[in-house]
């Protein structure tokens, strides 16, 4: 067993204990530096483990506790390589983060740092882990950690309501996973992944096991914040101090939607299987619907953080349908997606903060024309903006190629064009704001957009005359050209097509996890994505730019168009606005919808 | 077997969802999220439940005592612990709400919409 394999969790986790005993003795400095350090060395581990997992998987049983005879008491940690690639992502987002807080706080205290640490151990557990509950634990840390992150400026009123509506949606959404937990364990006496797909192999689902599938995946898409249980998070993010809305961002949310495919396939593919139609009908759906109404609603907003939030929400719809593709090629892509859309949405974040410190707002039309105080952030705007709508061959270009292709191997052929045109909404958005701060375009008022946001909770904490230092946008200056970068990685798509392959292929993986067998190496899968992929990109980054023209300049069109389009796009808009009130029970009983109708459609699975 | 453990687990996850959904005061709504959480309690011991057999501590029981299933113990302490930490953080964030605002009412709460 690898030694390693342990450390992404445990690094942070002992940092955070010791930083909390000695911590407030040291002084912020030394906080600080534990934070980079402990972040930066749980990248590298991570990074190590892709490295050594790209032939097999590695499995580690705690203690010891090897299986027997198949059957495994123990606890192991699984990890293959797109798992723990999204650990060293996690490590890499929460080491810029806590680059870009050095400056960013003025007075912040030793719990923000362990907070933060042991949030990042949480997510590299989770995506690990090999053990259904033991992922739950993690759920339940990085909640918690994360629940008291958003709510960490208490002096506002809004961090308050984020931190309720996201701590009592999140708890119901464990809930469900839990109570799903339980009645798999019932029917198959098995938390390990592996062994309950062996104990499901073959049977015709019944009851039991597609409510216990519907609740697991009910309470995944709550994290991940798919419609219609996205509620909390567009409240969340938008009430969280910037550095930390760079970690929900970028990587927490699409945790959720990576455990739902470490669920399916290891542990519910052999009985489910023989519904797979259905069920990709199921998810694709729901992610198109979110990546909708996820680019409608930023299209909507005028508070920057807010509108990250609901791109956020509509890349979520994105990586749900490619990964309900349930095809290798779908997962593979969904996760590099996820890992370049990561970095990108980061560093957005990091602009914002950026503008919040220099300019005073977040508010894109009080911001209108100030970009000029920030320009690394208005930079980081632009480029940003460019690569959500799809710049071929840069950024989640690779992920994209893949989602095509795969998409067309299942006659999904309609997919990628829908998904283009919520990447074209969601681009459209970011160049429109970048345009009216940067470049000061369109009107002073947008009656559109939503109310103005609250009067700033997170006021600049640092004097304006200061120059911002080098600490305070090399981070997002980083994150970008990181993200720009991994797009020419040679052999990437490829490569990670056989890893999700790897983690389909269930009989083959529960041999290796329950009796040791190493599965034989297999060559890259080549993918020839042709040129369908490029025109959709292209036909993205041609509709962003007309959407932010239409969002700058929609007063200048002839006045009979005017008034058509309002007379048809008014009332789903007031609709879609007046959803979204901020009230909990609202949610919730939104969620409870969501359950119902996910769990009727899931059952209508086993007919 | 007895269903009606399962019944009750479900009824009672659903009485505190109705009082999650209804609540007008936030300490009251975090009580309500802790009565939702008893249902896993209740689901969790009753899958390890068997008739007759004694609790699993195996010093002085005779080879082959039928005993329950201690995994779900362990599973459902695990689950106190983390249904005690939420419900002392949002207890936590109500008494801040009261301080800023001096409401508990969710739906007095303002600052996002739309």
């Amino acid at each position: 067993m690898d030694v390693l394999v342990p450390l992404p969790v445990v690094i942070p986790l002992i940092a955070a204990a010791a930083l909390t005993a000695a911590g407030q003795f040291l002084g912020r400095r030394f906080d600080d530096t534990v934070g980079i350090g402990t972040a930066a060395a749980t990248a590298v581990v991570s990074t190590m483990l892709v490295v050594r997992s790209l032939d097999h998987d590695l499995v580690y049983w705690f203690g010891g506790w090897t299986p027997r005879h198949g059957i495994a008491l123990g606890i192991a940690f699984d990890v293959e390589p797109l798992g723990a690639a999204l650990a060293a992502f996690a490590g890499v987002v929460t080491t810029a983060s806590f680059v870009f807080a050095w400056r960013y706080f003025d007075e912040v205290g030793t719990l923000f740092h362990v907070l933060m640490l042991i949030f990042l151990g949480a997510m590299s557990g989770f995506a690990l882990s090999g053990d259904l509950f033991n992922m739950f634990v993690f759920f339940e840390l990085m909640s918690v950690c994360a629940f008291a992150l958003v709510a960490y400026q208490v002096e506002a009123a809004a961090p308050l309501q984020g931190a309720i509506n996201f701590a009592v949606t999140n708890t119901i959404g464990a809930l469900l996973v839990l109570t799903g937990i339980g009645l798999v364990y019932g029917r198959t006496g098995a938390l390990n992944l592996a062994q309950i797909g062996r104990a499901l192999e073959g049977q015709k689902p019944d009851g039991l096991v597609l409510v216990a599938f519907a609740l697991l995946l009910c309470g995944f898409l709550v994290k991940a914040g798919a419609v219609p249980f996205h509620f909390w998070l567009s409240d969340a993010y938008a009430a969280a101090p910037v550095p930390v809305c760079v970690l929900l961002s970028a990587i927490m949310s699409d945790l959720g939607l990576h455990a739902l495919a470490r669920i399916y396939w290891p542990a519910f593919s052999g009985t489910l299987g023989g519904s797979a139609g259905s069920l990709r009908a199921l998810l694709v759906g729901l992610g198109v619907l979110t990546a909708l109404v996820g680019a409608a609603m930023a299209f909507l907003q005028r508070d920057l953080k807010r509108l990250l939030a609901f791109v956020t929400i509509s890349h979520v719809g994105v990586f749900l349908a490619a990964i309900g593709l349930l095809t290798p090629r779908g997962l593979a892509g969904s996760t590099l997606y996820v890992i370049t859309d990561g970095l990108v949405k980061a560093a957005l974040f990091l602009a914002v903060g950026i503008l919040i410190h220099r300019a005073g707002s977040g508010d894109e039309l009080r911001l209108r024309g100030l970009g000029g105080r920030a320009p690394v952030a208005s930079i980081v705007l632009f480029a940003g903006g460019l690569l959500v709508a799809g710049l071929p061959p840069l950024g989640s270009f690779v992920g994209w190629t893949l989602v095509v292709r795969s998409s067309v191997d299942v006659g999904y052929g309609w997919l990628p064009p829908v998904l283009a045109l919520a990447a074209a909404v969601t681009g459209g958005t970011l160049l429109r704001a970048a345009a009216r701060i940067v470049l000061g375009w369109g009107d002073e008022e947008d009656p559109l957009l939503s109310h103005e946001p609250p009067a700033e909770e997170e006021e600049p904490q640092v004097p304006k005359s200061r120059l911002s230092p080098p600490l305070l946008f090399g981070p997002a200056l980083a994150l970008i050209v990181a993200a720009i970068g991994v797009g020419f990685t040679p052999g990437l798509g490829d490569r990670a097509t056989r890893w999700a392959e790897r983690l389909e292929d269930r009989p083959a993986h529960a041999a290796e996890v329950l009796a040791g067998k190493l599965p034989p190496a297999l060559p890259p899968a080549p993918v020839h994505p042709g040129v369908a992929p490029y025109v959709y990109s292209l036909a993205s980054l041609a509709g962003a730019v007309a959407f932010a023209l239409f969002g700058l300049y929609r007063r200048r069109l002839p006045h009979l168009v005017r008034a058509w389009a309002g007379r048809v796009l008014e009332p789903p808009v007031t609709v879609l606005k007046a959803l979204h009130s901020g009230v909990v029970g609202d949610y919730v009983a939104w969620l409870t919808f969501g359950v119902a109708a996910l769990g009727g459609l899931v059952a209508l699975l086993g007919r | 077997m007895s269903y009606l453990p399962y019944a009750l687990a479900v009824w009672i996850f659903v009485v505190g969802l109705y009082g999650v959904v209804t609540s007008r005061n936030l300490i009251h709504l975090a009580v309500c999220l802790s009565v939702m959480q008893s249902s896993t309690y209740v689901l969790l011991l009753s899958i390890g439940y068997l008739n007759g057999a004694t609790a699993p501590i195996f010093a002085d029981v005779p080879k082959g005592t039928r005993a329950v299933d201690p995994v779900v113990q362990a599973l459902a302490l695990t689950d106190v612990v983390v249904s005690v930490t939420v419900l002392a953080l949002l207890l936590a964030l109500a008494i801040q709400v009261q301080k800023r605002t001096e409401t508990l009412d969710p739906d007095e709460l303002r600052a996002m919409r739309g």
